[in-house]
């Protein structure tokens, strides 16, 4: 029997903060604060272990190593202080996955009705996975796909089902 | 099934991503209107067979509130527009007449909820 | 060459392979096919002409087609989980092992005691059941029900649960292309080239369809053009998958076998597709249609088209003598056929005069009889042809021959295959010369953009020929023949089958239309015409004519039925896809899930989350465990996993406006590190919500919300900021599952908390309703010191990753004091004992807040919050309410769930009267009796009424009417 059709593992270390703001008004003073450039619409933005995620028009989701969210709590409080900003640690509310390998692709097209094949190389996608919510960008030679905390076993299970062995979506 | 392309995050999402919430452009209103009043901005909707008005959320995606122009009868989508509009844009109105001559709007555009001024009835 | 069976031809068979023989079991008997081979196919090659009973005759059936649109050969595959009815043996691939078995028959296929139905076929007319059936009444449910479905039916249902996996999977593409024969796989070609993504789907396991069958040089030309598509990266090929539906903005469904009826393959046995395509090209092609003359579902009766697909395809001979009947030039492709293989072709039969051209020609020069303007007038034989009558076309029957032969090879014309061009709006054009429904192009299907979202190509855009692809030569035009011969009596169209699978005939359809039937729906529903699991593929366009001409009106002015998805049945199976199992849909789960799996929680579904409903200790019921939970909670100290409980941070300037908007108490007024209970109504002024907020800083509340509430809320304020007050500066988060939240409660709770130290929990730094910040046990950590049980109680938030360890330091800490986790069963009790209401139990989407006493929730002061004004309408205001009062019941049992008080007197529909129901209903640990709650018509007016409750049967209950508060009504314990 063939292999898997991709790798899936967990992400451990993960850190999140939320920032709602106005991106027109407040924007500049994030970047500065976390050393990321805001991201384009839809787009994500890479600064070492940091990944900024555009989530919405007015809001943000940094991802970073789970260390160094007190820092960038901080930096995030002192250059919005007085502004109209909410910032959050939500570090503990979703959980991520790799999923790796060449037909990893193929892995999140059972799973969500969203064209991954048109996301931008820097892009990332809200979407669904089955029956949950889901964010996806590109990540290592795959994908990285992150939903809430609370259904993590069935985003794993759904991944995991989904990269059965056998099952790859080339025409046969 | 539906894909309607969302004006804040320029993702067209399938049905499955959106969540419906009725006829776009109601006007709100609360304490001190009359009883006729309130009763249109509850209950009273156009439902019309052709071009409509729409609010939908872009619930799996970026969690925005927008409003679609579509056509109930054939789906077609005219254009889709930021929530915050009070009526239909011009760019929307005049996609709508390019494709739909004969629309009036006056029988669809925001209804003043006194019923006196309700064209449908 | 014995072992592929006796009907196997010495030579040929383009998709068979016999150096691959396979064994098979169809019913007791244990037979060989070949790889390549249809199980359709393989039975005919071992003689096995008859494979199914008609539906409400039981009549003997043979195969009539060798494709999708078989109406006779349905079979039961598989056995046991794998065991699937009414699979159609024309398109199932013979796979080694295979175990088949025939339906709708008993004792047996060769003999069905059923078929009594046939002989008495003159007494089951169209509408026979509808007729007959109606009176008396009651004899419906008990004799004629149980009777038909006894001797209706087709295959049996499983009995066990699917042992097959199924996927689904996404596409976009920018072309699908529907059908890989010669007119699809050119139009792919040509659209590839032009840059597009093209993806080609075909239903069959081969390329081609019917082109290298019908033209001598039709194979090459398909590698021919499947050489060019496989060198283009942006063109892709599925065979196997056969496009089921096509929905609105392009959203085609389209079903792969991946693994059909091979579970040992260890794969998913299909795979739904979810396609959203650009455009839509239709290269479906056309079905052909039968003939109607009497004795036209004789076992060996074809359809021309499959005669020749069994001896080219795969080398099988339908009969050794065959007839050929048509009214076209095609069916003389399946005469040629026949002799190239060595068979006889008695006759051809042509209803035409004068046929003419190069085909007829040909057969000619063979040595074929050709009989013009002739017609068969019956069929002899039974369970397969013996011989056949024939007679004039022009005229009523008279008999001018029989010619023996064990095969008829019929053709009545080609109907092109235009459902998916149907599915979604696309219009048909009647084409006279063809007599056939043609794709109308300018009125096609539309897109999301208003433009055409599906080109039909080929035979199934009504070039039957595809002359330009297939170098086919002209042919001669065919004459319509919609009853044969063409003044044919009565007693003879009562044998000329139009929807051979549910048994309709052409004097069914006359009955209907005698009857007064004129809508083609309407008449399809009496007949049940079209209604089969075939959908009526090859009997449509012939019942139509016929109604047509019973009616006296063209064709097109009785229209057609409604072309429905899906193209050929789907199993469930794979439309649940992955969602079964453990996949079936996704459970929540809290931080401390697998603590309470391992003490061996009984779950309560609460949405998707599961919470548990109580502990039960081994030997202890379900209700002796929440008794026990909630004396240990009234006694000492309990926890309570409150983690499903909505949190969302509000935050901004202008937040506490958008609070008092939004719930009908005064939230802006709320004090820095206070908590106040609100509740939230939508505009029709109904409690949709309630729960603790609580003031975090100048501008950041934290609203609890119910667990079912926490997306629904949060998305209900995101509503409003976005869409009404969007220039007000306030932003929400939706923070649930960023918390671990556990309840510690109970007199003993502030001491077991100080045990783990960290925080001053005392009533002076932490008061009821305040909240402060801190650690417990070196986990950071908000207190709020709010209350659902009446009894002292802290509710502790922490990072959801930290919720365990604070769990466990509880339990390890308070074991002496004799900590209890308890569930939500033990909290629904304690909170009922208090007169607390739930969200859910005490209202219902009909409910105010008025009517459950919540008046002292609602601020007076407010010009304005959501729901006010609907409060304000004549019946919301009203004394005539059902309003929340405490039952207690008179004679100590406890009150049904649910049940209703009746009142005096009777309704217009003759029932008692109702004036109140119970909405929550308990056996109190605390005070060992019942307690419940309900609303009941001016209920608070009415203290110490009794009311009736009657339950199932002859039970009654009595209850009074009392106060809803059945314990501590001081409410001194919530301060320890």
């Amino acid at each position: 029997m063939a292999e898997a059709l991709a790798r899936i593992t967990e992400i451990s270390g993960l850190g999140m903060i939320q920032i709602r703001a106005v991106l027109s008004e407040t924007g500049p003073d994030i970047a500065q604060a976390l050393g990321i450039p805001i991201p384009e619409r839809t787009g994500t933005s890479l600064a070492g272990a940091r990944r900024l995620c555009w989530m919405s028009p007015d809001e943000l989701l940094l991802v970073l190593p789970r260390d160094q969210v007190a820092p960038a709590l901080a930096a995030l409080a002192a250059s919005l202080a007085g502004r109209h900003a909410l910032v959050l640690d939500v570090s503990d509310m979703r959980v991520g996955f790799l999923v790796q390998g060449p037909s990893a692709g193929q892995v999140l097209a059972k799973l969500t009705p969203a064209n991954l094949s048109a996301m931008p190389q820097d892009g990332m996608l809200r979407s669904r996975a089955a029956q949950v919510a889901c964010a996806i960008w590109r990540q290592d030679e795959g994908f990285a796909i992150i939903g809430f905390r609370s259904v993590a076993d069935y985003l794993r299970a759904l991944l995991v089902n989904a990269a059965s062995a056998g099952t790859s979506l080339d025409p046969r | 099934m539906l894909t309607l392309t969302c004006p804040c995050c320029g993702i067209t999402a399938d049905e499955t991503e959106l969540h419906p919430g009725g006829e776009a452009h109601l006007k709100r209103v609360g304490p001190g209107s009359s009883a006729e009043a309130f009763e249109t901005y509850l209950f009273a909707r156009s439902n019309p067979k052709g071009v409509h008005f729409e609010r939908w959320r872009h619930a799996y995606g970026c969690g925005k509130w927008f409003l679609a122009a579509r056509c109930t009868a054939t789906l077609e989508v005219f254009g889709t527009y930021l929530a915050q509009n009070a009526a239909p844009p011009p760019e929307i109105l005049a996609a709508i007449r390019a494709r739909r001559p004969d629309w009036t709007p006056t029988a669809i555009a925001p209804r003043d909820p006194e019923p006196a001024e309700r064209p449908n009835e | 060459m014995t072992d592929a069976g006796p009907f196997r031809l010495a030579a040929g068979g383009r998709l068979i392979d016999r150096a691959y023989p396979l064994s098979f079991r169809f019913d007791d008997r244990e037979l060989r096919g070949v790889r390549g081979d249809t199980l359709a196919s393989a039975l005919l090659a071992n003689g096995q002409l008859v494979m199914g009973r008609s539906f409400k005759y039981h009549r003997p059936r043979g195969p009539l087609a060798a494709g999708v649109e078989e109406p006779n050969a349905l079979l039961g595959l598989g056995e046991g989980a794998y065991f699937e009815p009414n699979q159609r043996a024309t398109t199932t691939r013979l796979v080694a092992g295979m175990v088949a078995t025939s339906q709708n028959c008993w004792p047996g296929l060769g003999f069905d005691l059923g078929a009594v139905n046939g002989w008495l076929s003159r007494f089951l007319p169209a509408g026979f059941y509808y007729k007959t059936f109606i009176h008396p009444r009651p004899f419906w449910k008990h004799l004629f029900e149980p009777l038909i479905r006894r001797s209706a039916g087709l295959g049996k249902a499983p009995t066990e649960g699917d042992g097959d996996r199924y996927e689904q999977a996404y596409d976009h593409v920018d072309l699908v292309v529907v059908g890989g024969g010669v007119a699809g796989l050119a139009a792919a070609l040509d659209q590839a080239r032009q840059g597009k993504s093209v993806t080609v789907l075909e239903q069959a396991p081969h390329w081609g369809g019917r082109t290298p069958t019908d033209h001598p040089d039709g194979q090459a030309r398909i590698d021919g053009l499947l050489r060019d598509l496989k060198a283009l990266p942006n063109v892709r090929l599925r065979r196997n998958c056969m496009a089921t539906g096509l929905y609105d903005h392009g959203y085609l469904i389209a079903r792969e076998g991946l693994a059909d009826h091979e579970p040992s393959a260890g794969l998913p046995r299909q795979r739904l597709w979810r396609i959203r395509a650009g455009h839509v090209v239709t290269a479906t092609g056309a079905l052909e249609r039968p003939l109607s003359f009497a004795g036209n579902d004789v076992p060996g009766v074809m359809l021309a088209s499959a005669v020749r697909d069994y001896i080219v395809d795969y080398g099988v001979a339908p009969g050794r003598r065959i007839l050929v009947v048509t009214n076209n030039d095609d069916a003389y492709r399946s005469a040629l056929a026949a002799l190239d293989a060595g068979l006889e072709v008695a006759a051809v039969v042509d209803a035409r005069m004068n046929p003419t051209g190069a085909l007829v020609e040909t057969l000619k020069r063979r040595g074929v009889r050709i009989l013009p303007a002739s017609a068969i007038a019956g069929i002899r034989g039974g369970h397969r042809i013996e011989a056949v009558k024939l007679c004039s076309y022009v005229g009523a029957g008279r008999v001018f021959e029989t010619l023996a032969v064990d095969c008829v090879a019929m053709s009545g014309g080609w109907s092109p295959v235009v459902h998916l061009w149907s599915h979604c709006g696309g219009k048909l054009n009647w084409d006279q010369q063809g007599a056939m429904f043609i794709p109308d192009p300018a009125r096609p299907p539309t897109g999301a953009d208003g433009a055409a979202m599906v080109t039909p190509v080929g035979a199934a855009a009504g070039d039957l020929l595809v002359a330009k692809a297939t170098g086919a030569a002209a042919e001669q035009a065919l004459m319509p023949v919609w009853v044969m011969p063409m003044n044919a009596s009565r007693g003879m169209k009562a044998k000329m089958w139009l929807d051979f699978q549910n048994d309709v005939k052409l004097s069914d359809v006359e009955l209907a239309a005698q009857e007064g039937y004129e809508s083609v729906e309407h008449t399809k529903r009496y007949t049940t015409l079209g209604m089969a699991t075939d959908q009526g593929k090859v009997s449509n366009i012939n019942g139509l004519a016929a109604l047509s001409a019973a009616l006296k009106q063209p064709i097109p002015q009785t229209g057609t039925t409604t072309f429905r998805p899906p193209y050929t049945p789907l199993t469930f199976g794979t439309i649940a896809a992955e969602a079964r199992g453990d996949l079936f849909q996704p459970l929540r789960k809290t931080p401390l899930h697998g603590w309470h799996e391992a003490r061996g929680a009984h779950w309560e579904p609460v949405g998707h989350w599961r919470r548990p409903y109580c502990y039960p200790q081994p030997g202890e019921s379900h209700a002796e465990a929440v008794a026990r939970e909630v004396r240990a909670v009234r006694g000492g100290v309990g926890t309570l996993d409150a983690s499903t409980l909505g949190k969302i941070i509000v935050k901004g300037p202008d937040a506490g406006r958008f609070l008092d908007m939004i719930y009908t108490g005064m939230m802006s007024t709320l004090p820095v590190g206070k908590c106040r209970y609100g509740l939230i109504c939508n505009e029709n002024g109904f409690l949709i919500d309630d729960g603790v907020a609580a003031r975090l800083a100048e501008d950041t509340w934290l609203v609890h919300t119910t667990t079912g509430g926490a997306e629904r809320i949060h998305a209900h304020l995101e509503d409003w900021l976005q869409c009404e007050w969007w220039d007000w500066q306030v932003w929400t988060a939706n923070v649930t599952e960023q918390w671990a939240q556990i309840a510690v409660v109970g007199s003993q709770a502030r001491n077991l908390l100080e045990r783990l130290g960290g925080m001053d929990l005392s009533s002076d730094a932490l008061p009821f309703m305040g909240w402060a910040e801190g650690t417990i046990a070196g986990i950071p950590a908000r207190v709020y010191r709010i209350s659902f049980s009446g009894e002292l109680s802290f509710e502790i938030a922490v990072p959801a990753g930290r919720g365990l360890e604070l769990w466990e330091r509880l339990h390890e800490a308070g074991a002496d004091l004799g900590v209890t986790a308890y569930g939500t069963e033990a909290m629904h009790v304690m909170r009922a004992e208090k007169g607390f209401i739930m969200i859910g139990d005490e209202t219902d989407g009909t409910v105010i807040p008025q009517d459950l006493g919540l008046g002292w929730a609602i601020s007076r002061k407010k010009p304005d919050y959501i729901g006010k004004r609907a409060q304000d309408r004549s019946f919301m205001a009203a004394p005539e309410r059902w309003q929340l009062v405490g039952l207690e019941s008179t004679d100590g049992r406890v009150l049904p769930d649910g049940a209703y008080a009746v009142a005096p007197g009777v309704n217009g529909n003759g029932q008692r009267n109702m004036q109140g129901r119970v909405t929550s209903t308990y056996l109190s640990p605390t005070l060992d009796r019942p307690i419940a709650m309900g609303l009941v018509l001016r209920g608070p007016e009415r203290m110490g009424e009794i009311l009736e409750f009657p339950g199932d049967g002859a039970v009654s209950y009595r209850a009074r009417i009392v106060d809803p508060v059945f314990y501590d009504k001081e409410g001194v314990r919530t301060h320890g």
